[in-house]
């Protein structure tokens, strides 16, 4: 059937497992714009969508890409979007409506060298604080990045769950040795795989009060033609949805979508740990690079020192939680990113003097080794 | 009750609070009259309309009516709805901008939407000006005319709205004025029965802004200034370019029959359907 | 201590290098079992000089994608064998297509004309790729000729099977009588 590849082994790219992930999670409109490195995600979604009854189109930019993304969800089919720096910058726009009017949708954001056009086939880990903060406003966000190509797949998966579930656009974040090294995985089956989708109102039409708040902080959401006329808008709006300026209301609602991301963060942060329980010096490392530190960590354990490494899944809400009993505890600790530092800043924020934070960074397009972290994690 | 009672109470919304938010004597109120009598006379329930907006004075009008409401960001209206549509094409989609969102910021979406034909309608309300930001010149105001940021007079060249649908591709343009009511109601009933693209550019007044900069006199003077200025585009045919000078033609502009995305795209599903397989 | 075996797959863009990764990468992965990555130069330099295809093969889950040290380096052009040969693991195996290769690095490189032979025997120089795949399967048993084959025929393009097939057949003879100290 042409809906899942399961149960066989495959050579898969990153951008493909994200293709797969996202059609398993139900995912039935993709809208986007191509750009490298994250094409092969529309060209595979044009392929495959139409044949499960979904729908793709190339719309005219990034920003014309989510509107038609959030447009879809909002008529009820679980909606994406894939892009890369150039295109995450005209999105954000569109995120911030999708934060306020809460509407689940998936953006992926294949990094590549910034700022600008910058470097189009090299990757990057430039766009993690874009992605907490490119939308103006204060507002929620939940951030996820992936290092291997079975991750692209899990992790594409937990993306929309975690986004219907909340009601929230999800970024996820992949790079460019991720979107292309090819990879043998084999997909789970269709019935091993959780597929989590948005509640929706059960309650006569008129008693529908579309974003009225309760325990979970997340209202159930109305498709547009179910019967539930309401109200959609980019304002900040009341609980009937109407627009507002009362202090009180503003208040209630921002606080609102705060919460719901606040509230349910151990259900949404996502590590992962290796040789940490006895380590004497950590790597705090995501995405590509996280490849190179567990190698790293290896060779460094063989030479007999005490290294771990914990990779976050979950960028933001920032997984601070699981970090800090760690940070409390090592003598040291290492951030290597493509970057200037930029989850390592978030690392130092948290520390508050707990332990020593070394930032280890490669701006020129090129993957970090593991010599490299090697290399530093033995001078630790 | 009386027939425009009805239709206040069918179609405009209890729970929102009125007054509306524009200036009394704004072209917006009767757009909006003539919407609601559009959309009464097509006989689509209201479950199966999402009205869809931008950002601006007329992009407000969704909020209050009884429809599937879609207020969304500056000038990207129609790829908001392009999304919509695709998702549910049951649903009949109609798209209220304004001329500055849907033709200066929204301008790219707006001549790709036309190209793309999908089955949307566009209704544009082109009162010259940005009227909720304060009277700033807009790509339909005309040579000459004042505005906030052209204290000194405008020396941009405005675009010609329908006339840009229709190059741009859309399957039915019409315009119409707030003046010519009845007109105006006719035209949009038949753009949203009309499978495709379809445009309706609305000349309206923002006596407010445009008219008070370029003494154009209040709501009356200005809906004047319509009746005197529009033509019919049967008429219009049999005048002199000379004639037409500083005049605007009103009715159907096109009206053709083109292949329909949502139409085009369900022939791909078949086809894929038959070719993917995993 | 875990196996891993890395191959680096270097020439011109237009060589067919990407495709010959692919091709290793699914053989060694999809038909023999075995963990595999597979990564390339992207972008505009992999069009002419010196583009590359890795495949990196080992019996546990890979970290690091790339090569490391290749044990082996394919160079199907003189600029590919000038950049990457000093990457090369200490006794590891440079297999040069002569046709293209005059200057060598070292005397142990394995020198087969995989582009004139295709051209010469088979009157195709597109499947040079091909021909070098089979030599440096055999050269290297880095997987099963059985499963290149397979591999093969799954990627290669419908009507072209008899070609390629020929070409494999083509460049494993070279490595053979390059084995018996022929050529």
């Amino acid at each position: 059937m042409a809906e899942l590849r399961s149960g066989r082994p495959l050579l898969l790219q990153g951008n493909e497992a994200i293709v797969e992930g996202a059609l398993a999670a139900g995912c039935r409109f993709f809208a986007g714009y191509p750009i490298t490195p994250a094409t092969e995600i529309s060209e595979m979604m044009a392929y495959r969508l139409p044949a499960v009854g979904g729908t793709y189109i190339q719309m005219e930019d990034e920003i014309a890409s989510l509107g038609a993304v959030i447009g879809a969800s909002l008529a009820g089919a679980k909606s994406m979007t894939a892009t890369s720096g150039p295109g995450f910058s005209l999105m954000q726009e569109n995120i911030g409506f999708a934060c306020i009017a809460e509407v689940p949708c998936v953006i992926v954001n294949v990094m590549r060298g910034g700022p600008s056009t910058g470097l189009p086939t090299k990757p990057s880990q430039g766009d993690v604080m874009q992605a907490r903060w490119g939308t103006h406003g204060d507002h929620p966000i939940i951030v996820l990045s992936v290092s291997t190509t079975r991750e692209c797949f899990d992790i594409t998966v937990k993306a929309f769950n975690l986004s219907e579930k909340y009601r929230t656009p999800v970024i996820l974040l992949s790079d460019e040795v991720v979107a292309h090294t090819r990879e043998k995985i084999q997909l789970p089956h269709p019935e091993e795989i959780e597929v989590i989708d948005r509640i929706k109102p059960n309650m006569p039409p008129e008693w529908y009060i579309p974003y009225e708040d309760n325990t979970r902080g997340v209202p159930p959401m109305a498709v547009f033609g179910d019967g539930y006329r309401y109200h959609v808008t980019g304002l900040v709006h009341d609980v009937r949805g109407f627009p507002t300026e009362r202090a009180d209301e503003i208040k209630a609602f921002l606080t609102r979508i705060h919460r719901k991301i606040y509230q349910n963060y151990f259900d949404i942060i996502m590590t992962e740990e290796e040789h940490v329980d006895d380590a004497e010096v950590i790597v705090i490392t995501y995405g590509a690079v996280a490849r190179s530190a567990k190698r790293a960590v290896r060779e460094a354990r063989k030479r007999g020192v005490k290294a771990g490494m914990i990779k976050l899944i979950t960028l933001w809400p920032f997984p601070r939680q699981a970090l800090e009993p760690h940070l409390k505890r090592v003598r040291a600790v290492l951030v290597p990113e493509m970057n200037f530092g930029q989850v390592s800043r978030e690392v130092k924020r948290i520390n508050q003097g707990m332990t020593r934070i070394e930032k280890m960074n490669r701006i020129d397009g090129q993957l970090i080794t593991p010599d490299e972290i090697l290399t530093r994690l033995l001078k630790l | 009750m009386a027939e425009l009672t009805k239709l206040i109470h069918k179609y405009l919304r209890h729970a929102k609070k009125f007054p509306h938010v524009w200036c009394p004597g704004c072209g917006n109120g009767i757009l909006l009259g003539s919407l609601i009598r559009a959309i009464d006379r097509t006989g689509f329930e209201k479950d199966d309309i999402v009205l869809v907006s931008g950002i601006g004075c007329s992009s407000r009008l969704p909020v209050y009516v009884d429809f599937n409401t879609l207020h969304t960001t500056h000038g990207r209206a129609l790829t908001f709805a392009t999304g919509v549509k695709l998702a549910n094409p049951r649903l009949q989609v109609i798209v209220v901008m304004g001329d500055g969102d849907a033709t200066s910021i929204g301008g790219n979406h707006f001549i790709h939407a036309a190209r793309r034909n999908l089955n949307l309608t566009a209704i544009i309300v082109n009162n010259n000006i940005y009227g909720m930001t304060g009277g700033q010149y807009s790509p339909t105001t005309p040579y000459g005319s004042y505005s906030t940021t052209s204290p000194f007079g405008h020396i941009e060249h405005p675009f010609a709205i329908a006339e840009l649908a229709v190059t741009a591709g859309a399957s039915f343009v019409a315009r119409g004025t707030v003046y010519h009511t009845n007109l105006l109601d006719e035209l949009i009933e038949k753009a949203i029965y009309k499978r495709g693209f379809s445009v309706v550019e609305v000349i309206s007044n923002c006596h407010t802004q445009f008219g008070r900069k370029n003494k154009m006199g209040g709501p009356i003077e200005m809906l004047k200034w319509m009746k005197e200025t529009a033509v019919r585009v049967e008429k219009a045919e049999k005048l002199t370019e000379e004639e037409l000078k500083d005049k605007f033609t009103i009715g159907i502009l096109v009206d053709r029959e083109l292949p329909v995305f949502t139409m085009e795209y369900e022939k791909i599903r078949q086809e894929a359907k038959k070719k993917v397989s995993a | 201590m875990a196996y891993r075996y890395e191959l680096r797959l270097s020439g011109s863009g237009g060589q067919g290098l990407i495709l010959a990764g692919i091709i290793l990468a699914e053989a060694a992965g999809i038909y023999d079992g075995k963990y595999v990555c597979q990564t390339q130069s992207y972008g505009p330099e992999a069009r002419g000089g010196a583009s590359k295809s890795e495949v990196v093969i080992s019996d546990e889950e890979i970290d690091y994608p790339k090569a490391i040290k290749p044990d082996v380096l394919l160079a199907m052009n003189q600029k590919a064998c000038d950049t990457y040969f000093f990457d090369l693991k200490h006794g590891g195996m440079l297999i040069v297509d002569s046709t293209f290769v005059n200057q060598l690095p070292t005397t142990k490189a394995i020198r087969l004309p995989f582009t004139s032979a295709a051209r010469k025997e088979l009157k195709k120089e597109v499947v040079a790729n091909v021909v070098a795949l089979g030599a440096l399967v055999t050269l290297t048993g880095v997987v099963s000729l059985k499963s290149l084959e397979a591999a093969l025929m799954n990627r290669v393009p419908p009507g072209t099977e008899d070609l390629n097939r020929k070409a494999l057949e083509l460049g494993i003879q070279l490595a053979k009588s390059h084995l018996q100290g022929g050529l």
